[in-house]
């Protein structure tokens, strides 16, 4: 029974959740920006509509959104199709399908610290920076980026944790396939289902200390740098 | 003075953020490749894998129930053949949609016999591949020495707070328990006293039970026998009272490895050994 203390299993899910949960914090962070930016300043109407489709990834259950994303993506879906006239494969049960999938369940997370924090960078700042012949790209990434910064902190940690966690969405595009998409938190399903209740508590303490530990880091690295607020 | 330090600081993270991500999405990229490869779309020549790992692999979609006695299987196949069988577990109607949605899987053992036929109906199967790997045998069940007696007797009698089933739509032994339970004429009742605590699956139904949360549940045999040996008790209903629980296997029509899945069939149907474990597990087989 003891092949080490882990199997090969544990550690290919462990590697393809920190790869999944990495790249969807980094590509939410990078998409998000500009989004979380328009809706913090701007005075459109549209905003409610933007603020509340940001907010619709909440509403249904990670299964149900992960079904909805592998009919679409999938070979007779529209996305799935439009990959296909491209000459690519269809994005279902491939890695790069859960980074899509994943992104799309944690969006949420990362665009609303990040409109938080640049509403609270406000505009007096960037007139002020204005004033000084700060050219608006300039006002943005010397100004509001460094004043937002705990916003970037909290969604890049938010987006990380919630996909590391997540279930339903890659179970159900994913497909649980060994070495692609089966990720930790479905190795410790799987584990559970064929009632060897010690790997499973094996895995979930290793990915709980671990996280526990990563965030310890990033909280404490926040902590040592000046309150940014201070200076406004 | 501080502003700048402040900025830097923030620059460095972002960079060390970037490289850190470039880093892993590297191996990603060379993985989307590779299932771009085994991917759905490629249909053709270059549906097979490249030949990296050396010996065959097989990707198994294999029913929540049978997947311990799968692992046991697997590594004894291997042996035997030298093809490496890829498990993946799940539930038998999500298997159905992935499938038909392209999912990446050589052969399905699944948990009912009406989605394989589906799957026949709608082309996606190999012809004639479909067969019967495996019989479930439906047992209520419950951890504690003497609740359930050997004629079933405790159910009417209703010495208990709440009975498990599993799902009776979607999972077959959740209609076997429903079955069991209207030819007893004690479905209506227990449905209005509340007293059914439904679980998305038999696993689930079972851990209602095991963790002491119901009473006493109706499971699978498989679950709850090892080596024909039960903790706690049980009363097996007979089979008269529910539709036979037929698992079924079957290749599916999109396999790049006809000839190895075959194998793999072949052997699960014929190796006394594998019936032997299949058995020794809780299920019957039809010879």
């Amino acid at each position: 029974m003891s092949a080490g203390f882990y199997s090969a299993d544990d550690l290919a899910g462990l590697w393809i959740s920190l790869r999944l949960a990495s790249i969807t914090a980094v590509a939410l962070l990078i998409l998000c920006t500009p989004l979380a930016w328009w809706l913090a300043m701007t005075r459109s109407r549209l905003r409610v509509i933007g603020e509340a489709l940001a907010a619709l990834p909440l509403v249904l259950p990670p299964t149900v959104l992960g079904f909805y994303l592998l009919l679409f993506l999938g070979p007779h879906g529209w996305g799935g199709r439009l990959m296909q006239q491209l000459g690519m494969a269809p994005l279902a049960f491939s890695f790069s399908g859960l980074v899509i999938g994943s992104m799309l369940y944690s969006m949420p997370f990362v665009i609303q610290p990040l409109q938080s924090a640049f509403q609270g960078v406000g505009v007096r700042a960037l007139e002020v920076a204005a004033t000084l012949r700060a050219a608006p790209l300039d006002r943005f990434f010397t100004v509001a980026v460094p004043l937002a910064r705990r916003g970037f902190i909290t969604g890049a940690v938010l987006a990380f944790a919630h996909t590391l966690g997540e279930f339903g969405v890659v179970l159900m595009l994913g497909g649980n396939i060994p070495g692609r998409t089966q990720t930790a938190s479905i190795v410790i399903f799987n584990h559970v289902e064929a009632f060897d209740y010690a790997a499973a508590q094996r895995l979930s303490a290793t990915l709980l200390i671990a996280c526990f530990v990563l965030l310890l880091i990033v909280f404490a690295a926040n902590r040592r740098v000046p309150e940014a607020a201070a200076a406004a | 003075m501080l502003s700048q330090r402040r900025f830097h600081h923030a620059r460095v993270l972002s960079a060390a953020m970037l490289l850190f991500a470039l880093a892993l999405a590297a191996p990603a990229g060379a993985a989307a490749t590779g299932a771009a490869a085994t991917g759905p779309a490629a249909t053709g020549p270059a549906a097979t894998r490249p030949a990296a790992t050396g010996s065959e692999q097989l990707n198994v979609a294999v029913a929540a129930n049978f997947y311990g006695t799968l692992q046991k299987l697997a590594p004894r196949f291997q042996q035997a053949s030298g093809i490496e069988l890829l498990l993946s577990s799940g539930a038998s109607g999500q298997f159905y949609t992935q499938i038909r949605e392209g999912a990446p899987f050589d052969v399905l053992l699944s948990a009912d016999a009406e989605r394989p036929r589906q799957l026949e109906a709608d082309g996606l199967a190999i012809p004639g591949s479909r067969f019967t790997y495996a019989i479930g045998t439906l047992v209520l069940w419950s951890p504690k020495a003497d609740l359930v007696d050997h004629d079933g007797k405790v159910l009417r009698e209703g010495a208990y707070r709440m009975l498990g089933i599993a799902e009776p739509r979607n999972a077959p032994y959740g209609a076997a328990a429903r079955e069991v339970l209207v030819a007893l004429g004690l479905w209506d009742k227990l449905n209005q006293d509340k007293k059914l605590a439904v679980g998305e699956n038999i696993n689930q139904a079972w851990q209602f039970a095991a963790t002491g949360n119901v009473d006493l549940a109706f499971v699978a045999l498989s679950q709850v026998s090892s080596d024909g040996v039960i903790a706690g008790s049980c009363w097996l209903p007979p089979q008269s009272l529910y539709s036979p629980l037929d698992q079924d296997a079957l290749i599916l029509a999109r396999t790049g490895k006809r000839a190895a899945a075959e194998a793999f069939m072949h052997w699960l149907r014929k190796d006394p050994q594998a019936i032997a474990t299949i058995k020794a597990a809780g299920y019957h087989v039809r010879e």
